[in-house]
């Protein structure tokens, strides 16, 4: 019998009004019935989080997706401030801190960049995966398994050259396939970015 | 005396039997007024001669429509329909007076009395048509749109049609008018100017007109403040009424029509802050007046002439209302009016109107129409007017369904020119609001009971209107049906919590955002159905005592981390204070509320110390720490993981 992994999808997005890629991606999301959306920004405006729901939300779910644009190769304020709050001693790491363990954590980001900037003769020197290594050391010591980044580089011209609708179906794929159970972790985990890992099926019928 | 009340009250009554039983069967208002009137005239001849003056007097009820249609109606607006006006209005009134003229002549009828019939008919039922449109809420769409501005040009050209008419003179009824003696010549429009040259005639309605236009933007509005300072509601509507039966006196002095004054002056106080409070003084007089008129119009059918010709009479109405019909259709057609809206138009001027009353008067007096046929034809516009309900029933049932299923988007142009949001009260807390959204390019309606206060945020070009947010009709008026938001910042606890409970039992759909005086306020106002509640002073009062804090050491994030402690925890419990409130409301503060209040307190306390002690505080949770020593666990497990592969 197959047991449906839930996703939360923890997306913080600091400027709504302008995203182009990002609300897209994240209707694809809030679409999916085995998926839970939060809008950080939306839920806590004034940056109080309320720490013990984003606690339950957490033991509630099983895969956890940090959706994103990258700002200054990090996540948005919001999502580095949820980090420091949620992520407690004694509930993520430490002495009895193990309400995280062996769930997967994802980063689904948007880069301005081109996959050839994040690289190290590129003009950003690391890679994606590189640079968000906080966030992976964060997950391991949370007994985590995180998973590679699932990216979107160009995002400022992706609408122009009519690649969000691809893009949004392939993660819509991606978290399908998370939510059946049905990714080689091994494979994954060992991926430069989880997009390489996930057949994008009805987009290549289209 | 005693007759005046009786047939007062035979009119009243037969109003109040008809018009609600009209509206539960889904007929509209002005078919039963019709009804009634037709019931207690050549029915049951309760009433009869006095039908024809009491119609003089309820035609009144038109004037007042134009006025309250004028104050709808900002010059801009009227600029920009220029095009309809003229070329619809205009094609309409040209062509349909020329195809009547035209069937005239086929049945050998003489030119002169074949144009006078095609003038007659050409006109549509301004009374019938806005009242219907009104209550459906059809004037801004952009069927009712079209049809007001072919209103409103056949309106304008009942004028040059007054002056037309006397020109078209029939020989051998002058002669026999003139053996009668010389009272036709008496009873003609602006007897005053009679004698005058024509250049005097013409300065003087030109000063006529300018004089209302001047008067609108210079005099109206220190006179309305004057009067709203006096803080009597009576004396301010006096006062509309005043201004209006004065436009209409001035008007018909000079011969000019009394309904193109008073439009004229309504379209000149379009954007004066006290619009909204005038429409809702005229309105209810133009309610009963139009009401009276429609029942005049019923009993004035005069079913002798129709017994002796109804396939006649019945013929020529058809006749009348297809060729009509037929016509606005295939103009709007031209200009583009699009789907249901098309049909809307060709429907609701399919009728001929009241001003065929007034013309017809006018040319039996001017002989230019024997009597038998000027009674036809007053018959034809009666019953024209009786049909069109029947057509508005024809066009809700059938046509809109059909239309709405292939084309569901289309009710929200409706909406455009209201604003979405409305506030009421805009003193100190109210502005706030209203800057903050204005900033944002948000539209407001701004109303507020005190002149003053209208007056100077106006000269800062804060769209504001005079008026009392209480008064249900002045709410119509503002445009509540259409807002999304209501906004309630009006100075007087009661009167906010009685603004809330009728707004939330008539427009459930409006969100209301309410501001509380206190504690108590906050709980009558949430008991009443208030979506959004603030407290007036919390957030100052919050953020004063934070400073306060800061000013006493506490680092300013601390002090701002312990202010939303404090606001969280009260949250936490304010539900369960509500009910105890509510539970105790009628027998004061019970021992329960009190009881709650104090353990609230208690808890707020207990949030703000817990971290002296505990290290995982409310307050500063998100900020603590891992325990001293944490490093070495980590470190002792992390070399247990790598022993086992994985």
């Amino acid at each position: 019998m197959l047991i449906k992994n839930r996703i939360l999808v923890l997306f913080a997005h600091p400027s709504q009004h302008r995203s182009e890629v990002n609300l897209p991606l994240l209707k694809t999301c809030a679409a999916m019935e085995q998926v839970t959306v939060v809008d950080l920004y939306a839920e806590y405006p004034g940056f109080c989080i309320d720490i013990e729901r984003e606690q339950q939300r957490l033991r509630e779910h099983d895969v956890i997706v940090f959706m994103f644009p990258l700002y200054w190769y990090s996540t948005p304020a919001i999502l580095k401030e949820w980090q420091d709050l949620v992520l407690e001693y004694g509930f993520a790491y430490g002495h009895d801190g193990n309400a995280l363990k062996d769930k997967l954590l994802l980063c689904a980001i948007t880069a301005g960049g081109s996959e050839k900037a994040y690289q190290c003769d590129g003009y950003n020197h690391f890679s994606i995966r590189e640079l968000l290594r906080p966030i992976e050391q964060t997950a391991t010591l949370c007994h985590m398994t995180y998973l590679p980044p699932f990216a979107l580089f160009g995002a400022r011209t992706a609408v122009e050259e009519g690649r969000v609708e691809a893009h949004a179906h392939h993660l819509g794929c991606a978290l399908n396939a998370l939510a059946n159970g049905e990714l080689d972790l091994e494979q994954a985990c060992a991926a430069r970015v989880l997009n390489d890992c996930i057949p994008d099926e009805a987009g290549e019928q289209t | 005396m005693t007759g005046y009340f009786i047939q007062a009250f035979i009119y009243l009554c037969a109003a109040v039997v008809a018009v609600p039983l009209a509206k539960r069967f889904g007929l509209g208002s002005v078919l039963g007024y019709l009804v009634a009137g037709v019931v207690i005239g050549p029915v049951i001849g309760l009433v009869g001669d006095e039908t024809e003056t009491l119609q003089h007097f309820a035609e009144f009820g038109v004037v007042m429509m134009l006025f309250l249609v004028g104050l709808e109606m900002e010059p801009r607006m009227l600029w920009s329909m220029r095009k309809r006006l003229l070329g619809l209005g205009g094609l309409q009134v040209t062509l349909t007076t020329l195809a009547f003229m035209a069937i005239g002549l086929i049945f050998e009828l003489d030119w002169r009395i074949a144009l006078t019939a095609g003038l007659v008919l050409a006109l549509s039922s301004t009374a019938i048509v806005l009242q219907t449109l009104g209550e459906k809420g059809l004037l801004k769409s952009e069927g009712g749109r079209a049809s007001f501005s072919v209103l409103l040009f056949q309106d304008i050209a009942v004028i040059p049609m007054l002056a037309l008419i006397p020109l078209l003179e029939l020989p051998a009824l002058a002669e026999a008018a003139r053996a009668l003696g010389e009272q036709a010549a008496a009873d003609g429009h602006g007897d005053l100017l009679a004698g005058l040259p024509n250049w005097i005639y013409a300065m003087v309605v030109l000063g006529a007109i300018a004089s209302v236009v001047l008067g609108g933007f210079y005099l109206s509005r220190p006179l309305f403040r004057f009067v709203a300072q006096s803080g009597l509601r009576e004396v301010f509507t006096a006062t509309a009424l005043m201004l209006v039966i004065g436009i209409a006196a001035l008007m018909s002095l000079v011969g000019l029509s009394p309904a193109l004054g008073t439009f004229l002056a309504g379209v000149v106080l379009a954007n004066s802050e006290f619009r909204h409070e005038l429409e809702s003084n005229i309105e209810p007089f133009k309610g009963l007046l139009l009401g009276l008129f429609f029942i005049t119009v019923g009993a004035g059918i005069s079913f002798d002439v129709l017994s002796t010709n109804w396939l006649l009479v019945i013929g020529i109405t058809l006749a009348v209302m297809l060729t009509k019909a037929v016509i606005v259709y295939w103009l709007a057609k031209c200009f583009s009016v699009h789907y249901a809206n098309r049909w809307l138009v060709s429907l609701s001027l399919a009728q001929a109107g009241e001003f065929g009353f007034v013309l017809l008067a006018f040319s039996t007096q001017n002989n230019v129409l024997p009597e038998e046929i000027s009674a036809l034809l007053s018959l034809v516009v009666a019953i024209s007017m009786l049909l069109t309900p029947a057509l508005f029933i024809f066009y809700d049932k059938l046509l809109v369904p059909r239309y709405e299923k292939a084309q569901p988007q289309r009710k929200h142009d409706l909406v455009e020119e209201r604003g979405k949001v409305l506030i009421a009260g805009i003193g100190r807390f109210g502005q706030i609001v209203n800057r903050l959204l204005i900033a944002n390019g948000i539209s407001t309606v701004v109303l507020d009971h005190d002149a003053k206060q209208v007056d100077n945020l106006r000269q800062l070009e804060v769209k504001s209107y005079f008026g009392d947010a209480t008064r249900h009709d002045l709410l119509e008026t503002a445009g509540i049906a259409e807002a999304e938001l209501f906004v309630i910042a009006i100075d007087d606890r009661e009167r906010t919590v009685a603004l809330v409970k009728h707004l939330k039992s008539h427009y459930p759909a409006v969100s209301l955002l309410v501001r509380a005086f206190d504690q108590v306020h906050y709980y009558q106002l949430k008991k009443a159905g208030a979506d959004i509640i603030v407290k007036e002073t919390y957030y100052s009062a919050l953020d004063l005592g934070c400073q306060a804090l800061v000013e006493l050491g506490f680092h300013p994030f601390r002090a701002e981390q312990l202010k939303n402690t404090f606001v969280t925890t009260e949250q936490a419990s304010s539900d369960a204070m509500f009910a105890s409130w509510d539970a105790s409301t009628e027998s004061g503060m019970s021992p329960g509320y009190r009881e709650l209040f104090m353990q609230q307190e208690a808890e707020i306390r207990a949030a703000m110390q817990e971290d002296r002690h505990d290290s995982h505080s409310h307050s500063e949770r998100g900020w603590t720490p891992p325990p001293k020593g944490y490093s070495d666990d980590l470190a002792a497990e992390s070399d247990d993981s790598e022993k086992q592969p994985g």
